[in-house]
């Protein structure tokens, strides 16, 4: 057996200097303030991509329920901007003042308690991390103790997302119901509507993006990533040399939803509102397809994934405002039926051997395949 | 009438608009505003939106696709229609007016990111859009970022004004008062009993109902009132209920798809609509397209429009509608309110004499509508318009006969005192 790819090999570190070079420069030079706000906006979905990369890529671990954590996230984000938005003298029309406007609607005359702790930012941001990884651990812990996978388990993720929405949309006069938390004004005092907060957050969007890929890679390229292939490949073989099959699945699930979470807390702040349309079953798979599109087995390949179908759904519909859905439906055959691994299969097919051969830089090892999953796998003991 | 002759179409944006070709049929129809002349466009437009010396390009922001455009493709054609009528008669401030069509897909999200691209990239004078409540509140602030002006056509629960938006549909309590007080003097009603869908509208409605009810009426009440998730197909147990409570009216906003299903079955349980009252505030003639006029007929419903209003302007616009959009086509209360959007808004600009957002704004109070089809209507200093209140009574066809109008204008009132 060869030794595990070192982290952040050259081509790694050449991927991660595009990524940023066009989501740092490129992006912010060639687009005005409100495509980059769209960009922005796409982006959070990337961190859910990443996720999935891993989670399901590597560790073949199907989740149709991304939309619950990339939920948590948000609606954690958009009850602290909420509560600061609903001061008593923004509110004193209301029947209590001091309270968010649909709860007064929804004749509540006080606080719930879980909206005490998002009086603190602080606070906030611990339990936009905290809430989904304990989540994630309840639902990982209930499934895959019980060695529930595979297509099972992305049912029960996809009821999940579906329960999540209908318990948002009843319990609306403690989450707004259909309409969402909106309204939005200032962070910590700091006006988020503003096109240079928009601009500021779009960095603080990438950096926390880029930040997330790191830790990806250190994750892919660990001994930790070997064993999720492994997994991935053959449950039984793992579990039979000792390891604790379910505590890595565990591990890896709530590492993707803390993930969708981050993105979740980002789309709140540059979009301005959260509600339970980004929650349930469709924008849950909508996510998987990002990544489907993407490569579900290349963290980069996931996040230009993101950014091309919602490039081509924005400029479908803008075109097209009555047909764009049937384009965008082909368009997504198309990629699963002729590249099934994607724009990353794309590239790693045809673009990396031509670009190989123009520079001459490919690696003295033929049989070192660089990270290539597909191919990593079969660098494991053969059976 | 005098018209620019120079008023010609050149349309940089030409991928998705659809220009008023189709106007020769509505020649005529409606009132001639005389033009003296047109003004330069640096006087009526100080703001930078998108106004040429021909042309000022609107922003049509409704859902095409999705679970909404059942409902929201009649707005998009009565706007359509109201914007060829008036380029037909010469435009606005001798402008034509050119729209561009965004899809808000269902999904709010969606329907703020469009409103920020008809506001930022495009610079539209207004934008006629949004239908349920969500999108509007989705959109409002961008709306109110960037200055823009909405025209909303649905009626909707109120408890919000603004100055960035004008309502076209009627607010809870224009709707609602005026339906429980003649239900309990023609039918003798006492007991009431709700049932809706489970979000903000159903239930700020059933609030106002249930106050008007307990405080404002004797001897009335309420006996039951239940909630159903948007799209809920099963309603044997509040059906159960109704048989054993047996309320004197049943008072419903169940919307969307879940009134098929909720009609079917109270008829198959053997609810007669003709003998046990109904009364609804979310069923138009769009939806007993897909009810069947047979299941429904006898259900009173209470709007401020019927397509079979029988009055001039009303059976003009019915005539022009099915013209342009086909003979099958039915028009509901909402698609009505679509209509008046863009009428609002010339009105509104040719009484500032400009297109900026401001002056349109502080011009709208009292901006009156002779020629709307439900009659005469005028907007309010809130924004809202004061409008009258009809019953209809359900017909097998899938039309309503208007039973009872409002003798006056009801004011509108969005955040009503006493019924918080």
């Amino acid at each position: 057996m060869k030794t595990a790819p070192s982290f952040m090999d050259r081509k790694d570190l050449l991927a991660l200097a595009v990524l940023a070079a066009i989501l740092l420069i490129a992006f912010p030079v060639l687009l005005d303030g409100f495509r980059l706000n769209l960009v922005g906006k796409y982006l959070t979905y990337a961190f859910v991509a990443v996720g999935l990369v891993l989670c399901w890529g590597y560790g073949g671990i199907l989740s149709l329920g991304q939309g619950v954590f990339f939920a948590l996230g948000g609606y954690g984000m958009a009850m602290y901007l909420k509560l600061e938005a609903s001061s008593v003298e923004n509110t004193k029309i209301q029947s209590t003042p001091g309270i968010p406007d649909f709860m007064d609607w929804n004749q509540l005359t006080e606080l719930p308690w879980f909206w005490q702790p998002f009086h603190s930012l602080p606070l906030t941001i611990l339990l936009i991390l905290l809430v989904p990884a304990f989540f994630a651990f309840v639902i990982g812990s209930a499934m895959f103790k019980r060695r529930v996978s595979g297509v099972y388990f992305a049912i029960i993720t996809q009821a999940i997302a579906a329960i999540a929405t209908i318990l948002i949309i009843g319990q609306q006069g403690y989450t707004g119901g259909v309409n969402g938390i909106t309204d939005l004004r200032t962070l910590h005092g700091w006006d988020i509507r503003t096109d240079s907060a928009k601009f500021i957050l779009y960095f603080v969007n990438v950096a926390l993006l880029l930040a997330v890929v790191c830790f990806a890679m250190f994750v892919r390229d660990s001994k930790l990533g070997r064993i999720l292939v492994a997994m991935r490949e053959k449950e039984d073989r793992v579990r039979f040399s000792g390891y604790s099959v379910a505590n890595f699945q565990i591990f890896v699930f709530c590492l993707a939803g803390v993930f969708s979470a981050i993105g979740g807390a980002m789309f709140t702040l540059q979009v301005g509102f959260m509600s339970p349309s980004l929650v349930g079953i469709v924008p849950s798979i909508e996510m998987v397809i990002f990544t489907a599109v993407g490569g579900r087995l290349s963290i980069f390949g996931a996040i230009y994934g993101a950014l091309a179908v919602n490039f081509a759904k924005t400029s479908l519909s803008e075109s097209f405002p009555e047909l764009w859905l049937l384009g965008l439906g082909g368009l997504f055959i198309a990629v699963v039926l002729v590249f099934p691994n994607g724009l990353a299969g794309i590239w790693r097919d045809y673009v990396q051997p031509s670009i190989d051969r123009a520079f001459k830089l490919r690696s003295k090892d033929p049989a070192d395949p660089g990270h290539d999953v597909a191919k990593q796998a079969s660098t494991l003991p053969a059976e | 009438m005098s018209r620019d002759d120079k008023t010609g179409f050149h349309s940089p944006l030409r991928r998705k608009l659809l220009m008023g070709m189709a106007a020769a049929p509505f020649a005529g129809m409606m009132p001639k505003t005389a033009f003296a002349q047109t003004p330069a466009t640096a006087t009526v437009n100080t703001t930078g939106l998108a106004v040429t010396d021909t042309e000022v390009t609107v922003g049509i922001l409704h859902s095409a696709t999705g679970t909404m455009a059942i409902s929201e493709t009649g707005s998009i054609q009565a706007e359509k229609l109201a914007i060829a009528q008036i380029n037909e008669m010469g435009g606005v401030l001798g402008r034509k007016i050119k729209f561009i069509q965004e899809d808000g897909a269902s999904d709010w999200p969606t329907f703020a990111e469009k409103a920020k691209k008809l506001l930022v990239q495009d610079k539209v004078a207004a934008i006629m859009g949004c239908w349920t409540s969500a999108s509007r509140k989705a959109v409002l602030p961008v709306i109110e970022q960037y200055n823009g002006m909405l025209y909303y056509p649905t009626f909707y629960e109120g408890l919000e004004q603004s100055k960035n938006v004008i309502y076209t549909g009627q607010e809870a309590t224009q709707q609602i008062l005026e339906s429980i007080n003649w239900v309990v003097k023609e039918k003798g009603a006492k007991t009431f009993y709700f049932i809706g869908s489970d979000y903000i509208w159903p239930r700020t409605s059933n609030k106002i109902a249930r106050k008007h009810i307990e405080n404002f009426l004797k001897g009335t009440k309420v006996v039951g009132e239940e909630y159903f998730p948007l799209g809920h197909t099963q309603f044997n147990s509040v059906i159960n209920k109704l048989k054993l409570t047996k309320p004197d009216v049943i008072f419903t906003d169940v919307v969307g798809g879940s009134n098929v299903a909720f009609y079917k079955q109270l008829k198959a349980a053997g609810i007669n609509l003709e003998k046990q009252t109904l009364i609804t505030i979310s069923v138009t003639e769009d939806e007993i397209d897909g009810i069947g006029g047979e299941n429904i007929a006898g259900a009173y419903s209470c709007m401020k429009y019927f397509q079979s209003l029988d009055n001039p302007n009303n059976k003009e616009f019915v005539a022009a509608f099915k013209k342009m959009w086909g003979e099958k086509t039915v028009i509901g209360d909402v698609t009505q309110a679509a209509y008046l959007g863009p009428w609002l808004w010339k009105l509104t600009v040719e009484k500032a004499g400009s297109f900026d957002v401001d002056k349109i704004a502080a011009a709208s109070a009292d901006i009156e509508f002779t020629k709307a089809p439900e009659g005469y209507v005028k907007i309010h200093p809130n924004h809202h318009l004061w409008s009258k209140t009809r019953i209809g009574l359900a017909q097998k066809d899938g039309q309503f006969k208007v039973v009872y109008e409002s003798p006056q204008l009801i004011e509108p009132n969005p955040f009503p005192k006493g019924y918080q």
